[in-house]
Order: C-alpha cells, then sequence, then structure tokens
C-alpha cells in the first residue's frame, strides 16, 4: 500500500497543480508542489524501515497489465535495497530542490505549471525506480524524458529552449529504439520481464543473445545518461531553468542508466563483453567532457559537461563490476552536484541571468554563503578529503585498479585518474571566474533568501558528511546495506569485492590536491587561458557534434530535402495528377462521339445489332 | 388456305426497315414516335406469326407486354414531346442536341 502512496502523492501535486494551479495563490502551489515530494519522501522512509525491504523486497500489484499466452506483465511496484536507495535519493534531493524552487521561481508567471511538471517529474522518477518489471521501468524511462523535454523547454518562447527541448527529446529517442529492442529481446528469450525471472534465467540465456540485449539496453543508458556518443543533448539541455538541471539533468533522471544496469546486474554480469564496453564508455566519457568542462565559459555548461563526466565514473564502476560503488557515487554526485546547480542557480538570480564566467567575478564578498556552498560542492567533486565524492570517487578508481590487475585494460583507471586531475582544475578554475576577483558584475547582487539558502544547507551538509555512507571508518553503511541486493542473485563475484583493499588511494587524492594547485596556478586573478590549439579543439568538443552534423544532421536535412522537392512534387504528386490528365485527355478524344442526335445514337446501335447478327451468322 | 409464315415474316420486316428508316432519317419528333410504333407493331406481327404457327401461348402473352409498354412509353413520349414544344416551338430533333459531348 505504502509504494502506491508514494507513486501517488506527486502525480496528486501534478494533477492539483496542473488543473488548478493557475487559480490558485502561489503560496499554495508552491506548498502543494512541496508538500506532496516532502509526504512522498516521507512515506519513502516509512517503507524503506519495512523489513520486506531488506528481504526479498516489498512487492504491490496493482493490476495485470496485459496477457498473450503464457507472457503476462503485471503493473507492479518492487521496492528492495536498491529501489530503496533510489527513492530516497529522489524523494529527499527532490524535495531539497522543490524548495529551493519557490524562491527561485517566485517571478515566473508559470509557476503552477512548473510545478506541475516537476512533480509529474517525480513521479515518474519513482516509477522508474519502483518498477517491478522492465516493462514499467521503461514506463517511468520515457514519463521522465518527456518531463525533461517540457522542462528543458520550459521557456518554450525562447527558441533556443525550444530547440534544447527538442534535441534532448529526439536524441533519447535514438538510445530509447536500443533500449525498446533490448526490452522485447529479452522477452522472448526470458520469457518473462519480472526483475527475479530475468535474473533466474540470466544464466541460462546463450551468451550472444544475452550480450546483444545487454548491449541494446546499454544503448538506452547512454541516451538517457548522456553517455558517449549520445551525451550531446545534456550541454544544451541548460537552457531550462536551474532547479531543473540539478534536479533532472544531476541528480537523478541522467542517474536512470546506472540505476537500471545495476538493476538488471544479474543480466550485465553474464555478458562479460557488455561489461567491457561499459566500463570503456564510461572511461571515456569521463575523461572527454572533462577535459570540455575546462575551457566552456558558461557556468551551467560547465556542470553539465562535469555531469556527464561524473556519470561516466558510474558507468565505468558499473563495467568494472564495482556496483555498489556505482550506487554510492550515484548517491553523492546527487548531493554535490544539485549543490553545485542550486549555487550556481543563486548566482543567475541574483546577477539577474548572468551564466558567461567571463561577465561573473567578485561575488565571494556579497553571496558568501552561496560562495561556501559551491566550495563545499566543489570539493567534493574534485574528490578532496573528507568530502563525500572523494569517498565514492576512490572505491571506483580502485575498483577499477583491480580490474586492471585482473585483467582488464589500464587505460580505464588511468583515464579515470587523468579524469580526475581534470576535474579539480575545471572546478577551481569555475571557482575563480565566479566568486574571486574585483566585481565584474554591474549593480548589487544580493545573497540568496532563506528558501533558497536552506536546501543549498542541507545540500551542503550532505555533500561534506555523505562520504560516511561509505567510509571505512564509518563501517560503510551504504555499502553493506547494499551488499545483500548484488550478492545474492548475482554469481558471487561480489562478495569478495564488496570492499577492496585499499590498494593506492593516495595516488587519486595526491592527483586531486594538484589539479586544484594547477588551477590555482593557471587562472590566478581571473587570467583567461586559451591553451592554444588544444584549447579550441576542447571548445569545438572534440569535433564530435561537428561530426554528427557533417556526417547525419546535413546528409538528413538533404534527404529530407530531396524527398520533399523531388520525390513528393514530382514522383507522388506528378502520378496522381498524371492519372487525372490521362483520363482527362482520353476524356476529349472520345467526346465528340456523344453528339446529342438521337439519330445517330440510334444508328449506332443498328450498326451494332448488324454487327452482332452477321457474327452470328457467319460463325 | 392459309397464309403461309414467310409472308407474315416478310411483311413484319417490311415494316420494321420502314420504321428503322423512319427514326433515322425524319426530323420530326412525332413521326419519329410514329415510327418507333412501327417497328414495335413489326415485332409484335413476328411474335404472334410465330405464336400461331407454333400453337405456343407465350408469343401472344409477350405481344401484350409489348402493348402495354409501348401505351405506357407513348404517354411519357408525348409528355416529353409538349414539354419540348412549349419551351422551344418546335419539335424538330435536330434542333434539341443538349447532351452533345
Amino acid at each position: 500500500m505504502v509504494l502506491e502512496v508514494i507513486v501517488a502523492l506527486p502525480l496528486a501535486g501534478w494533477l492539483i497543480n496542473g488543473l488548478a494551479g493557475g487559480r490558485l495563490p502561489r503560496g499554495v502551489v508552491g506548498a502543494i508542489g512541496c508538500g506532496t515530494v516532502g509526504a512522498a519522501c516521507a512515506a519513502s522512509v516509512i517503507a524503506a524501515g519495512d523489513p520486506a525491504v531488506a528481504g526479498g523486497g516489498l512487492t504491490a500489484t496493482l493490476f495485470t497489465w496485459f496477457t498473450a499466452g503464457e507472457f503476462t506483465v503485471s503493473a507492479g511496484l518492487l521496492m528492495d535495497r536498491l529501489s530503496a536507495l533510489m527513492a530516497l535519493v529522489v524523494t529527499g534531493v527532490g524535495f531539497l530542490i522543490h524548495v529551493y524552487s519557490i524562491g527561485y521561481m517566485a517571478d515566473d508567471p508559470a509557476y503552477a505549471r512548473y510545478f506541475a511538471y516537476l512533480n509529474l517529474f517525480v513521479a515518474s522518477m519513482l516509477l522508474l525506480v519502483l518498477g517491478g518489471n522492465l516493462l514499467v521501468l521503461f514506463v517511468g524511462w520515457e514519463l521522465v524524458g518527456l518531463c525533461s523535454y517540457l522542462l528543458i523547454g520550459f521557456w518554450f518562447d525562447r527558441e533556443r529552449a525550444a530547440n534544447s527541448g527538442r534535441k534532448a527529446f529526439i536524441v533519447n529517442r535514438i538510445g530509447d529504439a536500443g533500449f525498446l529492442l533490448g526490452i522485447l529481446l529479452l522477452a522472448t528469450t526470458a520469457g518473462s520481464l519480472q526483475f527475479d525471472r530475468l535474473a533466474a534465467a540470466a544464466g541460462g540465456m546463450a551468451p550472444g543473445l544475452l550480450t546483444a540485449a545487454t548491449l541494446l539496453l546499454f544503448a538506452g543508458a547512454t541516451g538517457k545518461s548522456a553517455q558517449l556518443p549520445l551525451y550531446v543533448w545534456l550541454p544544451d539541455a541548460m537552457e531550462g531553468p536551474t532547479p531543473v538541471s540539478a534536479l533532472i539533468h544531476a541528480a537523478t533522471m541522467v542517474t536512470a542508466g546506472v540505476y537500471m544496469i545495476a538493476r538488471l546486474h544479474p543480466l550485465f554480469l553474464h555478458a562479460g563483453f557488455t561489461l567491457s564496453v561499459v566500463a570503456a564508455v564510461g572511461a571515456a566519457t569521463a575523461f572527454f567532457a572533462a577535459t570540455v568542462a575546462l575551457v566552456e565559459w558558461d557556468l551551467k555548461r560547465v556542470l553539465a559537461y562535469s555531469t556527464i563526466s561524473q556519470l561516466g565514473y558510474m558507468f565505468l564502476a558499473m563495467g568494472v563490476v564495482m556496483m555498489p560503488a556505482g550506487m554510492f557515487h550515484l548517491t553523492t554526485h546527487a548531493f554535490f552536484k544539485a549543490l553545485l546547480f542550486l549555487a550556481a542557480g543563486s548566482v543567475m538570480h541574483a546577477v539577474g541571468g548572468v551564466v558567461d564566467m567571463r561577465r561573473l567575478g567578485g561575488l565571494a564578498g556579497p553571496m558568501r554563503w552561496t560562495a561556501a556552498g559551491f566550495a563545499v560542492g566543489g570539493l567534493a567533486l574534485a574528490g578532496v578529503p573528507p568530502f563525500a565524492g572523494f569517498f565514492s570517487k576512490d572505491l571506483i578508481l580502485e575498483g577499477a585498479f583491480e580490474w586492471a590487475q585482473r585483467g582488464g585494460a589500464m587505460l580505464v583507471w588511468i583515464a579515470g585518474l587523468a579524469t580526475a586531475f581534470v576535474t579539480a582544475v575545471y572546478v577551481t578554475r569555475a571557482m575563480i571566474l565566479t566568486f574571486a576577483g574585483p566585481a565584474a558584475h554591474p549593480g548589487r547582487p544580493h545573497g540568496a533568501p532563506a528558501v533558497m539558502g536552506l536546501p543549498m544547507a542541507v545540500l551542503a551538509a550532505l555533500s561534506f558528511g555523505g562520504g560516511l555512507l561509505g567510509a571505512r571508518v564509518a563501517g560503510e553503511p551504504l555499502l553493506r546495506y547494499l551488499g545483500p541486493f548484488f550478492v545474492d542473485s548475482a554469481t558471487g563475484v561480489l562478495k569478495d569485492r564488496l570492499v577492496p583493499a585499499g590498494v593506492i588511494t593516495a595516488l587519486p587524492v595526491a592527483v586531486s590536491l594538484a589539479g586544484i594547485l594547477a588551477g590555482f596556478a593557471l587562472y590566478r586573478n581571473r587570467r583567461e587561458v586559451t591553451l592554444g590549439a588544444l584549447g579550441r579543439f576542447l571548445s569545438q568538443q572534440w569535433y564530435i557534434e561537428t561530426l554528427y552534423d557533417a556526417v547525419i544532421v546535413t546528409p538528413a536535412k538533404r534527404l529530407a530535402h530531396l524527398l520533399a522537392d523531388v520525390v513528393e512534387t514530382r514522383g507522388i504528386d506528378g502520378a496522381v495528377n498524371g492519372v487525372g490528365a490521362l483520363v482527362g485527355r482520353a476524356g476529349l478524344a472520345v467526346r465528340g462521339l456523344q453528339t446529342g442526335f438521337v439519330r445517330n445514337y440510334a444508328a449506332a446501335i443498328l450498326a451494332g445489332t448488324i454487327l452482332m447478327l452477321g457474327y452470328w451468322l457467319l460463325r | 388456305m392459309s397464309v403461309p409464315l414467310e409472308a407474315y415474316l416478310a411483311l413484319s420486316a417490311l415494316l420494321f426497315v420502314l420504321g428503322t428508316t423512319g427514326v433515322l432519317l425524319r426530323r420530326n419528333a412525332l413521326v419519329v414516335f410514329m415510327s418507333i410504333e412501327l417497328m414495335l407493331n413489326a415485332v409484335n406481327l413476328t411474335f404472334v406469326a410465330f405464336a400461331r404457327q407454333r400453337l405456343a401461348i407465350e408469343g401472344q402473352l409477350a405481344v401484350f407486354f409489348v402493348v402495354v409498354v409501348a401505351a405506357v412509353e407513348v404517354v411519357v413520349g408525348l409528355a416529353i414531346l409538349i414539354a419540348i414544344f412549349r419551351t422551344r416551338d418546335t419539335v424538330d430533333i435536330d434542333d434539341v442536341h443538349l447532351l452533345r459531348g
């Protein structure tokens, strides 16, 4: 019962705000928006406390969705250890960001629409993480995509925002096509889409089929979680309101791909090749996006590339079978990246929407609390102990190193380490350019109001202390909690790997500190470092979008023009008009027979009769 | 002595050709009408002749049908003719060719 309530609460908020929000006072709209998510958070806490969650999982079946012969899909919900964590992250961080939005969106005319969409998003995300089978997960998966589209294009009267929303939707469609194919492949081979049944069937499936299915599912994850090669939509998604970027495009929705792999880990564990691909894509994306963040001037886009990079870490963790660490990083990342986005949002709110870091600066004085929050988030992102990001990133890098020692590619670990360095550099750069130096912005920036400050304070506390969830000194409560989920159904590989021996913990820390120092050295006094040809290469995102334009977009447009101007007008229209003209001309040719004189017709009848009689006689 | 069948058929053919010629060549709609009646009755004559020769009643039956239909046709046809005459002051069928293609 409690599971239905968790999903239904934000859904109710969506209905109320969506249908009647325009006629309600703003205070009520905000209270409904935040209250429903807060209540969902409370319900999640209650549900997570249920002993069944730690056991086989708390389930709820709403109804049988459809049955086709042996194949049955029910609309069911499931909360086990993994989805309990996800539900808590989604509702907890979601609640904080809802509260922040009350202040951030206070002056927006479409206040009710904003909260309606945001509530719908939370409901969809909860459906995604609480879905009891792959098809319910897919419904949530598509619904969060819809909400993402709606909220990126929230200010749809701006052309860039509208285009970005469409881009996000279309790029996600590409990945989702693969995802759907993967689901269908699993449905036909495993005969069921229930997670427990899939896990049981994983061992007996043909390796080729399993590899194909998991690769297709991973294609969906690259779209939703903005990995190479489908990352292109996430930087543009920053056109949406900043709390949306924090909630959807940093903390929750984009982690859906990671969650999906964790959820289906029995399948992925049996597909070694897919795991290698996941690790490689994750490592490549982590490094690539971090380098692009190094030269980006738009504060929000820096954070967007940073998110892509950190998601790469999570996939790296999944690929090297450090899944609990990946989920741990997902959690800490949700804290510190939401904090960074909210701090960036406070900056934008204070200076009137400026995000270009060249036009910012000197904000540490007037906005000292926001600056402090950004610094906490930045240190966590850079992986400096004892901030939260250190513990999770460190675990992942250790896992990558061990993986390399067991025969994996060392390059993955090296890429992870290099990413840690670049991450420290770009976060230092963003910090210096935004907050240090003389005030670059005219006018009087003001600190964030309390309704925005409090959520940031909570997130800052979580970014600082969240590492205790997985810190060795604290007994790694989160990893121990998740452990049974990954061990029970898996092959047992994970049992020893749950707490990797601290091989080279010092190295990532040293790299991070070196990165911060390098950042200070490079960008002291807010210098504009161009990095020469390398900088140009990076600021073009390694020419990946240029490549897509040349290889896909331009030929597609040409093809469309060809179809519209030649095939359509001359081919199809030509055929239709040609048939009409032919009939018309034939009519003109024979109209002379119709003289209007009765005697002509009579003569024709006579002639016909004679001919017929003659034929009959001579036959 | 009885009149042979061939004589009836010859008369019938003569009447039919007369009627056909009238339909094809005359311009006055009333005369065309009368020519059609002539063709109908030529056919009636063959019906009756064959019925008598073969001692079958069906031929005579058919004649009654033809007579009835001819009467009906005359009613309709004359009504049309009068309508045409009222609007155009003529019954010359060469002037009535509105249905030309």
